[in-house]
């Protein structure tokens, strides 16, 4: 049998990845800066203050890029484990790997931003209400995908139980997002859709929608710097490696 | 524009609090997560870095 890896892609091994990713990541950023520039400007200058809600739901413009983006890297995170896990190639489980943190700072920040918004529109911080707790569990979910991934020392097992664990869990995103419609919940329903047309002002839904693309740009320059030193980190002792002009050129 | 005065701008209508707690920490994770990952990147390679010294030497 030989031991000679599919090229699928020429870009689905790490070491034609790593300089890729690292042309890539000044753009992310940039792209980054530009949107969250002009999203913080369309939510605090031009949209209008909510009828019902004052100033207060400007927290809009962080909740909901913070929440979406948890979910849907919580599925990128599953389908790069799954592929890892059935292909066995090493780049797809690195980039779950990489995914992880950063999917876990965003499902934080849309618990914590929504506690913020909660607070003066509910009278309470927290409520066990069903989108709240699926969106708690989804958290929980990354922290035990990170914590079990620290917890095995071979990196290609830690790999495998992470997958299962990742894939497993893909079942809570689904529940997250019909959560207000399947089950009487505090937390509104959703405010933007693909079946329907928005339901919101369009200045909100513009500085909404510019927000979530400065988070989208923000997770990939931040996952592409991450993968890069995974890569670093397992391919350690590979020649190509050890061979790259920021490791060889100044040995001090 | 939303606001007469800078002071008006930081009350946001009443909602200051919540509205800076959450764009406040927003941020400030969002600030100190590329400097950790920079911080794990450039671990690694101080320890390449130090790896090559070492085999250079080996071979002299």
């Amino acid at each position: 049998m030989s031991n000679k890896i599919i090229h699928w892609f020429k870009y689905a091994s790490p070491q034609s990845f790593y300089p890729l990713a690292g042309k890539m990541i000044p753009w992310f950023w940039a792209l980054a800066a530009v949107f969250t520039v002009i999203g913080l400007w369309i939510s605090f200058f031009e949209a209008p203050t909510d009828v019902t809600q004052g100033e207060g739901y400007r927290i809009i413009f962080i909740h909901v890029p913070a929440a979406w983006m948890s979910m849907f890297l919580y599925c990128v995170m599953a389908a790069w484990a799954g592929i890892g896990l059935s292909l066995n190639t090493r780049l797809s489980s690195m980039m779950a790997q990489a995914i992880a943190p950063t999917g876990a700072l965003m499902a934080f920040l849309s618990l914590w931003t929504g506690a913020f918004w909660g607070k003066p529109m509910w009278g309470a911080w927290w409520v066990w209400d069903a989108r709240l707790t699926s969106a708690l569990v989804l958290f929980f979910l990354y922290i035990g995908f990170l914590a079990l991934q620290a917890a095995i020392d071979d990196p290609r097992r830690a790999d495998k139980a992470g997958a299962i664990l990742a894939l497993v869990g893909v079942v809570n995103v689904p529940i997250i997002y019909w959560s207000v419609k399947w089950w009487n919940t505090l937390h509104q329903g959703a405010s933007v859709s693909l079946m329907k047309a928005p339901t919101m002002a369009t200045t909100m839904l513009w500085g909404m929608l510019i927000m979530s693309l400065a988070f989208w740009m923000y997770a990939l320059a931040l996952v592409l710097m991450r993968v890069r030193a995974i890569i670093l980190e397992r391919e350690a002792l590979t020649d190509w490696v050890k061979n790259l002009p920021e490791v060889k050129g100044n040995a001090q | 524009m939303n606001w007469g005065s800078p002071a008006e701008f930081l009350a946001m209508g009443g909602y200051g609090l919540y509205v800076w707690g959450s764009f406040g920490v927003c941020a400030l994770l969002m600030i100190m997560e590329p400097i950790l990952v920079s911080k794990r990147r450039n671990a690694i390679l101080r320890s390449l870095r130090r790896e090559h010294l070492a085999e250079s030497l080996d071979k002299q």
